[in-house]
């Protein structure tokens, strides 16, 4: 069993928090994780992505193959739009649909929005979620909630513990606001 | 065993550590800068007082590299592939001198130019200096090979080089992480005719060199990484071969098992060390009808083949375009060159924009390219040559201020050759880090000139581009520009704030109208810099 996962915002956003958690969570259970990340001259406000590939059995390359990916998680709407070359027939999109707006020409957002509701996927306001749980610096948490039971390959349970795990040496109130994120995340994806 | 979620960096990093590291030396560069900062900040590294500290640029890196591999201990050097070219006087003269404690020279390769100005393989340099270089295809690989490389560098008495490329730095797995060794003891060496490269002892040295060569292709043949796989399809007799080297040999893998009811049979040569195992790949030919040849970075290998079969041989790769000649591999290229073409399912995004880098909102660099923007209208012929750094982004809209952008400390020089030619005003935009790094030198030759040239040394107290690391001439900028004989009321320091854009036009004006060498250094810490001291002041408040 694999799941290629593609993530996905704008430098600065925390997707690599996101797969930091996945990353824990998957070495806990033994199952097998390569993730590709993009450092350097693109974490300066430009778009940013990781490429994050779980399976049981050994994987190769670093990247996922286009029309492979089975989940597209998105710290941003329009850059979840991004990757769909890269998206399997049956895969999903997992997104923010608050844009974040640093550039001129950002599309009109209602087609943006209109276009991403041809896909399969869930959506959410993330940001508006988090602010709601007086924890706004855990919107990112929210979204690994929503995208958790896709993720299938690990647990709802086992990415819940390692939400804990990681955010564990920052601090008891720091676990609890992220894991209350990351729960209604999970209950909003079932909707 | 321990089992670790690392960076192919971090895994590099922490290899050396456990293979008796004594000391790190290198300056910040993409994709390679994650290697250093883990050593800095690993607790066994600091238990162990692993010298590690950020260098000035690649050249006194390497050069204090061979310093401490002259008294016996192991040493690494860093940088990414355009280190190289900065380093490389000490870099090829170190094969000639040999070393004593084992040297590792780590270069990073960005094919694709993810974060640089070209896509130079490190392999040429390697080959050039005729020392072995390894190339490992996983994170596991690059742990275990920093020690065979010690090893093998300490055997040979001769530096070996470590290769990699973006995919491999900035990739997390699992590895399997074993126990440090000791340091090695404190053995000056005494053979004073290795290290003194006077034309006498050079000459012996180098055929010394030469007499290695076959020792250093015996440990090709002998790696346990450099592995021939057969893969069996069928009984029809029809055998493809490939060479497929570092990563390379991943999407082989990757896109072999994509292929479905695949008659072919296989025979892959994985190629992690060299020189290349040039019989291995004879008998290749031999039995195979074709050979693909996967390399990412430039067709180092495949032009080395090409002279083993010939010319009516169906040798492929990236020279013939059967993969495409520039950029980095990825599993859709090799899997096309393989015959599996992977198509995307959906159309391209309707609604999609472009989103480049830019500078961040109330960085200092912003407020250096608003006044550059608001003066320099008002002149005809004013060129501004910038340099490599976050700044480099004021080519790009909304600033569109650069002329150009070469390679570390061109900014001054250019500027500089351009004032002779008679160009005015000529005005140079570099960082603090990449003025010490390489810009010092061309200030003192401009000086020399007394040549008429503006030269903003746009100071952020760290190096921006990389994440904030230290910069070597922090708090030093005046003083080394002072001395090197800029006159003392042409080098004007001002804060880059959108309040104070009248004084600091005005003082462009000034300075650009002064005919002889000026420097203007707007000085306002990095902001990203500034709210990472923040969180750590706060985090030592709380303690």
């Amino acid at each position: 069993m694999k799941k290629d996962i593609i993530l996905c915002g704008v430098g600065g956003q925390g997707i690599l928090s996101i797969a930091t958690i996945i990353g824990e969570a998957a070495t806990e259970a033994g199952i097998n994780l390569k993730q590709a990340e993009v450092h350097g001259m693109s974490q300066r406000g430009g778009d940013v992505q990781s490429n994050l590939r779980l399976s049981t059995d050994p994987i190769w390359s670093d990247q996922i193959p286009t029309g492979e990916t089975d989940v597209i998680i998105s710290m941003e709407p329009m850059e979840a739009l991004r990757y769909i070359g890269y998206l399997s027939p049956e895969g999903t999109i997992i997104t923010n649909t608050k844009p974040f707006v640093n550039i001129p020409n950002y599309p009109d957002e209602a087609a943006l929005m209109n276009e991403l509701s041809e896909m399969n996927n869930v959506q959410l306001d993330i940001e508006a979620i988090a602010t709601e749980l007086k924890s706004p610096k855990s919107a990112n948490m929210v979204l690994l909630g929503m995208a958790a039971p896709y993720i299938e390959v690990l647990s709802v349970e086992q990415l819940r513990k390692a939400v804990s795990v990681i955010f564990a040496r920052k601090g008891e109130a720091v676990v609890e606001a992220n894991l209350k994120a990351f729960d209604r995340g999970v209950e909003a994806s079932k909707k | 065993m321990e089992k670790r979620l690392l960076l192919g960096d971090e895994a590099i990093a922490l290899g050396a550590i456990h293979a008796g590291l004594s000391g790190v030396y290198a300056y910040p560069g993409t994709p390679s800068t994650e290697i250093t900062e883990f050593i800095q900040t690993n607790k066994e590294a600091i238990e162990k007082g692993i010298r590690s500290r950020w260098c000035t640029n690649e050249k006194t890196a390497m050069e204090a590299a061979l310093g401490m591999s002259y008294c016996g201990k192991r040493a690494l050097v860093c940088m990414k592939h355009v280190g190289m070219n900065v380093c490389a006087d000490a870099f090829v003269n170190s094969a000639i001198t040999g070393v004593n404690g084992g040297l590792v020279v780590l270069a990073a390769d960005d094919p694709s130019m993810h974060s640089s100005q070209n896509e130079q393989d490190s392999r040429f340099y390697g080959k050039f200096a005729m020392i072995p270089i390894f190339e490992p295809s996983n994170q596991q690989e690059a742990y275990d090979m920093m020690r065979t490389a010690f090893e093998l560098s300490e055997s040979l008495k001769e530096p070996v080089m470590l290769r990699v490329v973006t995919r491999l730095a900035h990739s997390r797995a699992a590895v399997t992480v074993g126990k440090a060794i000791d340091q090695n003891k404190l053995t000056p060496s005494t053979d004073n005719a290795h290290w003194v490269l006077l034309p006498g002892n050079a000459r012996r040295n180098y055929l010394d060199l030469i007499s290695k060569q076959e020792d250093m292709l015996k440990a090709s043949y002998e790696s346990n990484t450099n592995d021939m796989i057969t893969i069996n399809n069928s009984d029809n007799g029809k055998w493809m071969g490939i060479v497929a080297c570092g990563i390379g040999y991943n999407y082989v893998r990757e896109a072999l098992n994509g292929i479905k009811n695949n008659e072919t049979n296989y025979m892959i040569l994985k190629i992690t060390q060299y020189p290349l195992p040039t019989e291995a790949i004879q008998k290749m030919a031999a039995a195979c009808k074709s050979i693909l040849v996967v390399e990412d970075g430039q067709p180092v290998v495949e032009e080395e083949v090409k002279k083993l079969v010939n010319t009516s041989y169906k040798l492929e790769g990236r020279l013939t375009g059967k993969l495409p000649r520039t950029g980095e591999l990825n599993p859709d290229n090799v899997s096309l060159a393989l015959g599996k073409e992977n198509k995307p399912v959906f159309d391209p995004a309707q609604n999609m924009a472009g989103r480049p880098p830019q500078l961040c909102q109330g960085c200092g660099h912003r407020d250096v390219y608003a006044a550059i923007g608001e003066v320099v209208k008002e002149y005809e012929n004013a060129r501004v040559f910038g340099d490599i750094g976050c700044y480099t982004l004021g080519a790009l809209p909304p600033f569109k201020a650069l002329a150009s952008c070469v390679d570390m400390g061109a900014s001054i020089t250019m500027a500089k050759g351009a004032a002779d030619a008679g160009l005015w005003p000529a005005i140079a935009v570099i960082g603090d880090s990449t003025f010490t790094h390489s810009g010092m030198t061309g200030l003192l030759d401009a000086v020399n000139d007394k040549s008429n040239v503006t030269i903003i040394i746009s100071d952020n107290l760290t190096t921006g581009m990389t994440g904030g690391q230290d910069s070597a001439g922090l708090n030093k900028y005046e003083a080394i520009c002072l001395g090197l004989g800029v006159e003392p009321e042409h080098v004007r320091v001002v804060v880059p704030l959108p309040k104070n854009m009248p004084e600091i036009t005005q003082i462009l004006r000034e300075e650009i109208n002064y005919k002889g060498v000026s420097v203007i250094i707007p000085r306002r810490e990095c902001i990203q810099v500034a709210a990472r001291h923040a969180r750590e002041r706060a985090k030592q408040n709380n303690k």
